[in-house]
């Protein structure tokens, strides 16, 4: 008879056991074991896959800049496919009859080709001249939401101004795009570039000669730029873009103030799986948008204007968007030219031009230094600033984008003339003061908006928000009853830091001895300056004291008067 | 450190923390979850459909038809593809996006921030590594290597830059005499039209008319076109006729024009557009580019505008059979101004 069986409870066989040092993804197996065994791929992702990222309507406007360079990427491989970056002259034999036995350049006859004969060809190129709208566009309006909100703070200084570098590119390389088809607006384009390349004192000539291989137009201008828009400014776009985004990784994305939200902390969701979808899914939304455009809406028909010749043009042209503050600027400037002995001066084409650009950059990469200087802050600042509690910023912001948008204007004085039968010499005098004019206005009325704002806020966090319920005490005396506001909302528009006002610290010391002040009078009177507007607002015990006053049902409007009306 | 710098931020209401979860309807309806997972479904399940017609309409929609709808006037072919591909890419968006907000957890989360900067102790270890390097390479007993060093790399800039002045002809006083001051207007060059490069008889021209003209010369580059654009970017010019009686004739160009036919350049001395719009009443041609105005009555003087410089005016006369000829080419430089540009002989306001 057989035994029965015993079950051994410490055999060797029967101890599981790892290989030594076996990695933590190799149960995965596949592909993400082999490269977790080569690049630490585990590793990498801990730290990273939930990483967490708040969420916000504005922060989309900097992805949308972002997707709109993936797109400008995919679509512009497939029209340097069929482009030909070339000025040799042909003679059209396309689809496209109007233009069929017009000498053209390459370029143009290439870009006609692409329009007409490739299939999805014109969507393509649609979609790509949509998409380069799109870029410089939400790229500027970006731009304008890290100002407004003082993303641009410390520690972010450094991403402004690869901020600012991106935008001036983005500029660059529209430009360069634009004039790539060789048509007559294009060209019109380029005969301008020339006239403003010659306008720099001193070298201009030599610049001009250098850049266009000798006299306008020549015939290598067309191949230069293409150079400069397919490799030069795209490859030194997508360096700063990698460098923008790391530091948005590395620092982490700031956030708007609100309940939980500290200096030190990010609250939002994780980039694993919520962020990767909603930010993923709104790639696909808007390239699926600038696609839709690309089939519906109409941009630069090449075939309507025509070959370039220099002695033809039409009226009413008009360059992209984002160049049309420049083009203002030229248009309304005096005209100032010096005739110094045998030379010539153009302060009216190279101060508008060359000079402005230099000055809205620059004043633009300053800012945050200048900012800086003021509040003397040293701190690091994660929580973004509601726009109308930094009223003196928000006033210069506002007031820069007046100053642009009178020179944008300027820009269509001939168009406006012409849809409003206006005179077209009124309109330009009109900009030529409106440009130093309307942007101190704006200063100003923002800057009262702001206080009033301010205000208001405080109010709200003391006496609540009116109901309309108007209430009849046993004296006879009437208030308007007043609810107090959820404490989530009355902690985020009363969490703002405040700057009071600084004295001068002494120049000398107790001896006599010059020390360096570390406050400056100069220092205290800008910043006194900077901060007037803003409102002081409630302490903890205001707060405390108008909360237990009758209970906040019972507060009412700030006037003493009826305040002592509604005691009883 | 400037304490009274610093400042704090104070919270006059505490903070109350991060908001409490709130169940979204899909959290606590059964029904809303399916019906959202079918939206979901639906968009990313029509995506293969819009992509095989992509597909469809690529291959077997000619080129030739139209779409006309709602103003819109369109290849087919153009319009169906764009939107097929489109509403495909779109519908991914969506799917995605709608599956993050209604079906994924909506828990927000909170994570800490560190500082941007490092610790002392960590600067104090790299400080101390990057001395340990500077010791290492001996570079402060040996000087010499490092100032050797220093005017080496800047030198390098030398042989990357210098052939970047081959990129064109350099415009010294020669070349500018031989290109832009000088177009191939010459004496004794019949005007012609631009398009179709006819001779131009005065008697043919009225009071008020303005024709487009270039030098019959230009015909002679009809085999080099990039010549010819050259040409054509200075010499292109504008012949206008208008009443002797009402025009200003300065005694010095008495013999530049033919009964109040004058002939000017058409290239703006702003940045160069050809100016093309002309008022009759007023004698003033504007440049369409910049809006510069010229008066042609007064010896093409800037009464408008940006432009800093009268426009060129071109001296003619007519030959035996009464065609216009130049006499010579223009007397100054014509477009726009550049540095080296001697501007003292141009017309001014008031010049005889």
């Amino acid at each position: 008879m057989a035994k029965p069986t015993t079950v051994s409870t410490d055999s060797e066989a029967l101890k599981s056991s790892t290989p030594p040092g076996r990695p933590p993804l190799a149960g995965l197996g596949g592909p993400v074991g082999w490269l977790d065994d080569r690049i630490g791929l585990a590793k990498l992702s801990r730290h990273n896959l939930r990483k967490v990222f708040p969420d916000h309507w504005s922060f989309l406007l900097g992805e949308i800049a972002l997707y709109s360079f993936i797109i400008l990427l995919l679509t512009g491989v497939f029209l340097t496919i069929w482009f030909k970056p070339s000025m040799n002259e042909v003679e059209y034999t396309g689809t496209y009859q109007l233009l069929r036995g017009v000498p053209m350049s390459e370029a143009y006859e290439s870009t006609l080709t692409l329009s007409f004969d490739v299939r999805g060809g014109l969507l393509v190129r649609q979609v790509h001249h949509w998409a380069a709208m799109l870029f410089a566009a939400a790229a500027t309006v970006h731009m304008l939401r890290v100002f407004f909100t003082g993303a641009f703070r410390k520690p972010r200084e450094i991403n402004w101004l690869i901020g600012i570098g991106l935008l001036s590119m983005a500029l660059i390389e529209g430009f360069a795009g634009y004039s790539l088809p060789d048509d007559l607006l294009s060209g019109t384009g380029l005969r301008f570039v020339d006239g403003l390349i010659r306008s720099i004192p001193v070298i201009g000539t030599w610049a001009e000669f250098l850049v266009f291989g000798g006299e306008f137009p020549g015939t290598l201008i067309v191949p230069r730029l293409y150079m400069v828009h397919i490799l030069l400014v795209p490859g030194l776009l997508l360096a700063l873009i990698g460098a923008h985004l790391a530091l948005v990784v590395y620092l982490k994305h700031t956030q708007y103030p609100g309940p939980g939200r500290t200096e030190s902390n990010v609250v939002g969701y994780p980039l694993f799986p919520v962020y990767m979808a909603k930010a993923g899914g709104f790639f696909f939304i808007v390239f699926g948008v600038t696609v839709l455009m690309g089939a519906f809406l109409s941009i630069n028909p090449v075939w309507k204007f025509g070959p370039y010749t220099p002695n033809q043009i039409t009226a009413g042209s008009q360059p992209d968007w984002y160049m049309g503050f420049v083009e203002g600027a030229i248009r309304i400037f005096p005209p100032l030219e010096s005739h110094w002995g045998h030379t010539t001066w153009s302060w009216q084409i190279f101060l508008p031009g060359v000079g402005m650009l230099a000055l809205l950059f620059g004043a633009l990469a300053a800012y945050p230094f200048i900012e800086a200087w003021i509040t003397g802050d040293k701190s690091e600042h994660h929580l973004l600033d509601r726009p109308r509690n930094a009223a003196t910023r928000t006033s210069f912001g506002v007031a820069g984008v007046t100053w642009y948008a009178m020179f944008w204007i300027a820009g269509g004085n001939d168009i406006l003339a012409n849809q409003f039968h206006l005179s077209l010499n009124t309109i330009t005098w009109f900009m030529r003061f409106a440009v130093f004019i309307a942007p101190v206005l704006a200063f100003i009325v923002t800057r009262r908006i702001c206080a009033s704002l301010q205000r208001h806020d405080a109010e709200k966090v003391l006496h609540g928000v009116e109901t309309g319920v108007i209430v009849r005490t046993p004296a006879g005396g009437y208030y308007e009853d007043h609810m107090p506001i959820p404490v989530d909302e009355a902690f985020t528009i009363s969490q703002h830091k405040e700057y009071p006002a600084l004295e001068p610290t002494p120049a000398v010391d107790e001896n006599g001895v010059r020390v360096p002040q570390r406050v400056s009078r100069r220092r205290a009177r800008v910043r006194d300056w900077f901060f007037r507007a803003d409102m002081p607002k409630p302490t903890a015990d205001e707060v405390t004291a108008a909360r237990s006053h009758g209970g906040a049902r019972h507060a009412v409007e700030s006037s003493e008067e009826q305040k002592s009306v509604s005691q009883h | 450190m400037s304490s009274d710098l610093e400042v704090t931020r104070t919270h006059p209401v505490p903070d109350p923390g991060i908001e409490e979860h709130v169940e979204r309807w899909v959290d606590v309806d059964p029904a809303a979850s399916r019906r959202a997972e079918r939206q979901v479904a639906a968009c990313f399940g029509l995506v293969p459909l819009l992509a095989l017609g992509f597909v469809a309409v690529y291959f077997f929609v000619p080129k030739t038809w139209a779409v006309q709808f709602a103003g819109l006037h369109a290849p087919a072919q153009h319009v169906w593809l764009g939107l097929l591909s489109g509403l495909a890419i779109l519908l991914v968006g969506i799917g995605a996006v709608q599956w993050a907000r209604l079906l994924m957890g909506d828990q927000e989360i909170s994570e800490e921030r560190h500082l941007a900067s490092s610790d002392a102790a960590t600067r104090e270890e790299a400080l101390a590594e990057v001395h340990e390097g500077i010791a290492q390479s001996d570079l402060p007993r040996r000087k010499l290597i490092g100032t050797t060093l220093k005017i080496a790399l800047p030198a390098l800039v030398l042989p990357a830059l210098v052939p970047l002045l081959d990129m064109g002809p350099w415009p010294g006083p020669g070349t500018r005499a031989a290109t832009i001051e000088k177009t191939i207007w010459a004496e004794g060059i019949h005007l012609v039209t631009d398009v179709t490069y006819k001779r131009i008889k005065a008697t043919d021209m009225a009071v008020g008319e303005l024709v487009n003209a270039a030098p019959e010369n230009i015909k002679d580059l009809s085999g080099e076109p990039a010549k010819a654009a050259v040409a054509t970017a200075k010499a292109a010019i504008i012949i206008v006729r208008m009443d002797p009686a009402t025009i200003k004739i300065p005694a010095s160009r008495k013999d530049w024009q033919v009964d109040g036919i004058l002939c000017y350049s058409k290239i703006c001395t702003h940045v160069g557009c050809p100016i093309s719009l002309w008022e009759q009443t007023t004698h003033h041609l504007l440049c369409p580019c910049h809006q510069s105005t010229f008066d042609l009555g007064n010896s093409g003087v800037v009464v408008f505008g940006p432009a800093g410089r009268s426009l060129p005016q071109l001296p003619i006369t007519t030959d035996a059979d009464g065609y216009l000829v130049a006499r010579s080419d223009f007397t100054v430089p014509v477009g726009p101004s550049y540095f080296e540009r001697d501007s003292t002989h141009d017309y001014k306001n008031g010049d005889n």
